[in-house]
């Protein structure tokens, strides 16, 4: 027994985590509220060079072939950094479906090269988020049932959306759609891992969100000072804080865990992504709260950073299931509730 | 990352799976009634015949010199089976790994293998009438008697079995000039010493679990003294880190309540309310999380590193999980839920939880300051 990332793990995180302080500041995420394509293709480009398109390839289709215990962690830094880009869809979700499909070999090579972004229509395609500046869009067929028969041209399928997060660039999947769909040749078990590895990669976005929101309100509380002292010396401030902070580290854990159960291709994998999911929607959103509340009313505006990250936060949360819906998945899988 | 446990632990598991088996006890009294105490002791002596009363501690002392892994799943193994409350726990898990850290080599071997044995019962002298949460507000005092050793004096309540322990360990002022944590001393105290007067008392339950301990000019050896005079607050704190953190609640005995959760949901049938159902589901994956947040912990201590104040972060998380199980095995009870039975009990249990071992509101303050850095009041 040992949980815990490798040395190898932690340096890669760190890597990235380093990677993005610099080349994705809060004023590069701004920059993707007014040209989210531009600044997704920039940074896109310093990320495909590190060799995150192809991080959950195999080696023997041109990727680094690291494993979703890999993977994970450098998500929750994607969330840290609130990274304007589908990583998530294109690196964890598409790019193994593509890997696995004969016929996508010429997608996997633009993909690898960093030519070509992916976005995933999950719901009866209200929103997808970036749809507006994919190249391609997975189309799924009823979630829970697996991810991603279909690829369509974005160009054509969708229609650009204004979201509450301006950065993630949301289209309306067109219906019916004007191109011909094209299925991926897929197993069932195949389509079933890429809808664990998004629940999974989402939840991990969402801890790194929420670690971003409480270290930026504990710093701000530590500063701000309202009758003579720091508001972060007051209890009712304290313990906003410490909540938030017990809901993150209760949240990580599992979020570790399911990516360990996807690795493993343990029976209880959807179990724990569901779980994952649930505990890392729910923390995000509490601590999105809680940092807006303890920040008071600087944070009620657009003019300084926070709502960047609290926005992500309101505008992911409930991709990939909702914390209430990924629930329901573990009351069937406890054997509390008929599938 | 290796979330299996090789196969010496498992067959660790399998070893003490079968004997608690054949062994549990079943319908004991409560332990915190005088002849349930009594039953509960008879029991612990059973474990410690068969080498199962403390796993983790040295062959010498009654253990297995068990890492602390298989001690996790002794935990696991001995929740699931329904063993009982271990009442010897104030000893075996709060004492003795301050006495295994503080104590002399004479120490350990006087104190560790009668405390294993259930022979020595131990409750904790903490709170005082004017010092619950603010234990550094402790008035009790020792002071050198001149032929040797030294004379106690004061008062120690909400001592939890004290009326049926036989020793007390606790925080006496040795320096009458000190303030707060400074000039603080631990002491180890025999219960039946001239000048002890204990008071049993009912707790929320009904129960004789709470005991104020009066001591009068009480006379201790030198040696009743836990790692040297004056020192008394950071061997305390010692304590109270196994008391917030793993050894006192480990994962099991919430896994094991959120599996009978789960079993009493699925008795109840068509009875359970989407609602409920939801409330259910939210408390067996907090006592997952909690699992997995101590697995990661383990970790960390087995590469060398102390939990220290991230212990906060398991009391408050343990005790709300602890009254959320039992609150919502309580609605899946409905009118039913008022009898005197094991989920209300637990739960009159679990309301102790965010009380003892420094109130959730001092440790969120903790959290907040040693693992965020807010400035301190």
């Amino acid at each position: 027994m040992r949980f815990a990332l490798s040395e190898d793990q932690r340096a890669l995180r760190d890597g990235v985590r380093e990677l993005l302080a610099g080349e994705c500041p809060p004023a590069l995420v701004r920059a993707a509220w007014t040209d989210p394509a531009a600044a997704a293709r920039s940074l896109w480009a310093k990320l495909t060079a590190l060799g995150i398109a192809g991080a959950a390839v195999p080696t023997a289709r041109g990727g680094l072939g690291l494993a979703a215990c890999d993977v994970v962690p450098l998500l929750e830094e994607a969330g840290r950094a609130a990274v304007p880009l589908p990583i998530l869809e294109t690196a964890f979700v598409a790019a193994p479906l593509l890997a696995q499909d004969a016929g996508a070999t010429p997608a996997l090579e633009r993909l690898l090269a960093g030519e070509l972004l992916v976005a995933c229509a999950l719901d009866g395609a209200t929103g997808v988020p970036y749809g507006a500046i994919a190249d391609l869009v997975l189309v799924s067929a009823g979630a829970a049932d697996g991810l991603a028969v279909h690829v369509l041209d974005a160009g054509s399928a969708c229609r650009p959306e204004r979201s509450i997060d301006h950065a993630r660039a949301v289209a309306r999947l067109l219906t019916p759609p004007s191109v011909d769909r094209r299925p991926l040749a897929l197993t069932h078990g195949e389509r079933v891992a890429a809808w664990h590895r998004g629940v999974v990669g989402c939840a991990a976005e969402l801890v790194g969100l929420g670690r971003t929101l409480l270290a930026r309100t504990a710093a701000y509380v530590k500063e701000r000072h309202q009758f003579g002292v720091p508001v972060g010396s007051f209890q009712a401030v304290k313990h906003h804080l410490a909540d938030g902070l017990l809901a993150l580290e209760f949240a990580a854990p599992a979020v570790l865990r399911a990516a360990w159960s996807i690795d493993r291709g343990c029976a209880s994998v959807g179990r724990d992504a569901a779980m994952a999911k649930a505990l890392a929607s729910e923390a995000a959103e509490r601590v999105a709260r809680i940092a807006l509340q303890c920040h008071g009313a600087i944070a009620y505006t657009t003019e300084y950073d926070l709502h960047l990250f609290a926005k992500r936060v309101w505008a992911s949360s409930r991709t990939w299931g909702s914390a209430e819906w990924q629930r329901g998945r573990v009351a069937v899988a406890l054997g509390l509730q008929l599938d | 990352m290796d979330l299996t446990y090789t196969e010496t632990e498992q067959a660790f598991r399998t070893q003490a799976r079968k004997w608690l088996q054949a062994n549990v006890p079943r319908g004991l009294r409560s332990g915190d009634t005088a002849e349930g105490f009594a039953q509960h002791v008879e029991w612990e002596k059973r474990l410690f015949d068969a080498r199962w009363a403390v796993v983790s501690w040295p062959e010498r002392y009654g253990g297995r010199d068990a890492s602390l892994w298989e001690w996790l799943i002794f935990e696991e193994e001995y929740y699931r089976a329904g063993a009982p409350p271990r009442v010897t726990q104030n000893g075996i898990f709060l004492l003795a790994p301050t006495v295994f850290e503080y104590g002399t080599p004479q120490q350990q071997d006087a104190i560790l293998p009668r405390m294993a044995a259930a022979e020595d019962l131990w409750c904790q002298g903490w709170s005082e009438p004017g010092a619950g949460s603010d234990l550094a507000a402790t008035a009790s005092r020792a002071v050198r008697d001149p032929a040797g050793g030294w004379r106690l004096t004061g008062q120690k309540t909400w001592t939890t079995r004290g009326a049926f322990c036989t020793h007390l360990f606790g925080l006496f002022r040795t320096d009458p000039a000190s303030e707060r944590h400074r000039g603080l001393t631990y002491f180890l105290v025999a219960l039946d010493a001239d000048g002890v007067t204990v008071r049993g008392f009912e707790r929320l339950d009904g129960d004789e679990g709470f005991a104020e301990v009066f001591l009068e000019d009480v006379h201790v050896a030198d040696d009743a003294i836990l790692g040297g005079v004056g020192e008394g607050w950071r061997v305390a704190m010692s304590t109270t880190g196994s008391e917030r953190g793993l050894t006192l609640r480990s994962p099991g005995r919430f896994m094991s309540a959120a599996e009978r959760l789960i079993e009493l949901a699925q008795a109840r049938g068509s009875d359970v309310t989407p609602l409920l159902r939801d409330r259910i589901v939210q408390a067996w994956i907090d006592a997952e999380a909690y699992q997995l947040f101590t697995l990661g912990q383990v970790t960390k201590i087995a590469d060398g590193g102390s939990p220290g104040a991230e212990s906060s972060l398991n009391k408050v998380f343990w005790s709300e999980l602890d009254i959320r199980l039992h609150a919502t095995a309580l609605d899946l009870l409905g009118a039913g839920a008022e009898l005197d039975g094991p989920w209300m009990r637990g739960f009159l249990f679990a309301l102790a939880g965010p009380i003892y071992a420094g109130t959730n509101e001092i440790q969120r303050n903790i959290i907040a300051e040693r693992l965020l850095g807010l400035p301190r009041t």
